[in-house]
């Protein structure tokens, strides 16, 4: 049973080689974060002017305010102790000055423009469509698994058939549809098309069908209602396929772009990626700026990824992920 | 994992439409049915109302209107019109040029590295395993609008990292996505060094469902761990590896973001991909019809991947 364990030597290599492949991979988030803490002005006593770490060649791996903060603590510890309080004012000075650039543009994203009313639409958006995909889709999985009702194969084909046809081709008719139903810029724009979306009702359906008719059967003598049997017994055991459904349903409706950029026209409304490409295609010159914000888009999946990774793995490998 | 990773493919146990119950055929039986079973109708009614909605009737529609020349008031119906600008428009064939040459390198690419990254992953222990596999799929989870918008500062001409490292060996600066020679490039390069973390999860989650007294067996035999990997697990994997060929070639298809983030489609048509110019067609020039008739070849370019797909996946369960 047991696979032959490499020797040493040969582990290590392979570990040394997946590193330098996971750095590379890495690398781009890194550098979303790394820029986002860079120091954009810094002018020390014998610096003619004020320089920026955030354009400079060659670029600085790492934020800037980081060693210079230590110079300066440092100095301004030598400066106590030789009584020069006019230099350790200085240099007590210079360590806010790093602290505040290197935070500012954070401050200045929630400020000067609208990223926190952008996070919290994101927010919002995913959370009603997450838990409202649940409650649908679970609902009609369930009785596409486990009732047997005229028209049940006829509605199941109908529904899977369109799982084959990308998005892309409904865009210009689902614009019109919106534009007819006078929900054009308005967050149901997004909403109702992404609460239609049918992968959940196919996945809930599979899962479904491992409950225990008995189970069902049971609750049925017991005189539960259909909601009842749903509410009470079907749902608690679907868990594991209510999780990994809610999390890709999240991170599908967190990332979504094409859609919203063309249904959104105010600032107000804007999701994060809606935001952000507004952000980069009118503050060209401010890669700490766009990176700032693109830091706050990226921690609220990079925080759900790490906290629920088994139902990644999961979800992947129960079916297909439509991107 | 006993399971194949399979997609999004229906059981073969549902593949007959049997009819329910005993109503074949009668009126009154089938009547009796539905009502019988009002609960299960009402418990599917949310998802018909929006499925209808916002996904049937646009997609009637969007056939509809390909032969259509839209207009608010009345639509004029306009034949095969829109279908003969679509093939005869350049913009089109460069389209769909740049797509086939995005799909066509980075397709292979991406499964390969991720073949390959797993099976190294794979040799290692189970923290390692699991280590290695998040950092893999982390930039998977991370929107395209982030990733488009640092490699686009990446490809800086005057203080990119890419740039830089070129300097290195004195290999001049490049204007990478400023260029029609190389912003095509720069777009499948970035595409090639994101991780392909789907890939690698599936590919794991399938070698750790292959028998190890195959291995064993092939052990007796002298055969070096080299040669295992290229008579079993490669033969072995190939349900995953079509499945992901295909997966990505459809999402390829489908390249978009990176597009309107980094280029727009520039300089000239360089970077131009099929769904970036039904964008521009539809709500920038909002040419309706035209738009509708890209659609619609679009859709059957990756409708002939998913029927194969579909065929390929059901014959191996």
């Amino acid at each position: 049973m047991k696979k032959k364990p490499l020797d040493r030597l040969n582990k290590l290599i392979i570990f040394g080689l997946l590193t330098v492949f996971a750095v590379v991979s890495l690398l781009p988030l890194y550098w979303v974060f790394s820029t986002s803490l860079q120091l954009s002005s810094y002018q020390s006593q014998d610096m003619e002017r004020p320089v920026s770490y955030v354009d400079s060649n060659p670029p600085k791996m790492y934020p800037m305010g980081i060693p210079l903060y230590f110079k300066h603590w440092g100095e301004a510890r030598e400066a106590a102790k030789a009584g020069d309080a006019k230099e350790e004012e200085y240099h007590r000075d210079m360590m806010d000055h790093i602290v505040s650039n290197s935070f500012g543009s954070f401050k200045n994203l929630f400020k000067k423009h609208d990223v926190g009313k952008w996070f919290f639409n994101s927010i919002y958006i995913a959370v009603v469509v997450t838990i409202g995909i649940l409650l649908i889709d679970s609902m009609a999985g369930y009785v596409l698994a486990k009732k047997k009702f005229p028209g049940r194969n006829l509605i199941f084909w109908i529904i899977i058939s369109t799982m084959m046809i990308p998005g892309q081709v409904t865009l210009v008719p689902l614009f019109i549809m919106v534009g007819n139903l006078g929900l054009m810029d308005t967050h149901w724009a997004l909403i109702l098309p992404d609460l239609s979306m049918v992968f959940g009702v196919f996945l809930m359906r599979q899962f479904m069908y491992s409950i225990p008719d008995e189970l069902l059967e049971a609750a049925r003598m017991d005189g539960a209602s259909e909601w009842r049997t749903f509410w009470t017994v079907v749902l608690p055991l679907a868990r594991p396929g209510l999780a990994a459904l809610g999390i890709f349903t999240f991170m599908n409706v967190w990332n979504s772009f094409l859609w919203p950029i063309i249904v959104l026209n105010t600032s107000e409304l804007y999701t994060l990626p809606v935001g952000l490409k507004t952000l980069q295609d009118a503050n060209l010159a401010s890669f700490k700026l766009l990176m700032s914000g693109a830091a706050v888009a990226a921690i609220p999946m990079i925080i759900v990824f790490i906290l629920f990774q088994r139902y990644f793995v999961k979800g992947l490998t129960l079916g297909g992920v439509k991107e | 994992m006993t399971q194949m990773p399979m997609g999004a493919v229906p059981k073969k146990k549902d593949e007959k439409l049997k009819v329910i119950g005993k109503s074949n055929g009668n009126p009154k039986k089938l009547f009796y049915e539905v009502k019988r079973n009002y609960s299960a109708y009402l418990f599917l009614l949310p998802k018909l109302i929006l499925f209808t909605l916002f996904v049937a009737i646009p997609v009637v529609w969007a056939f509809v209107l390909s032969f259509q020349k839209y207009k608010i008031f009345g639509s004029e119906f306009v034949g095969f019109a829109n279908y003969i600008k679509v093939f005869e428009s350049d913009a089109f064939r460069i389209a769909l040029k740049n797509t086939l040459l995005f799909t066509v390198v980075t397709v292979p690419f991406g499964v390969i590295s991720a073949l390959v990254l797993s099976t190294l992953i794979f040799e290692l222990g189970k923290v390692s395993q699991s280590l290695f596999r998040s950092a893999f799929y982390l930039p998977t989870v991370t929107s395209m609008v982030i990733i488009a918008m640092v490699w686009r500062w990446m490809y800086n001409y005057d203080f990119g990292l890419f740039n830089y490292v070129l300097g290195w060996f004195g290999v001049g600066p490049v204007n990478w996505l400023g260029q029609s020679s190389t912003a095509l490039w720069a777009l499948i390069i970035m595409q090639c060094l994101i991780p392909f973390g789907v890939g690698i999860i599936m590919y794991l989650a399938s070698m750790g469902s292959i028998s190890q007294s195959l291995y064993e067996a092939a052990r007796m035999d002298g055969a070096s761990r080299f040669k295992q990997w290229i008579h079993i697990t490669i033969p072995l994997l190939k349900p995953t590896t079509l499945y992901l060929v295909l997966l990505s070639t459809i999402g390829s298809f489908q390249v978009f973001t990176q597009i309107i983030m980094m280029t727009g489609g520039g300089p000239g048509s360089a970077t131009e991909t099929l769904v970036h110019l039904i964008y521009k067609t539809g709500f920038r020039d909002f040419e309706f019809g035209l738009a509708g008739a890209q659609s619609v070849v679009l859709f059957v370019i990756i409708l002939i991947f998913s029927v194969i797909q579909f065929r390929v996946l059901r014959h191996d369960e």
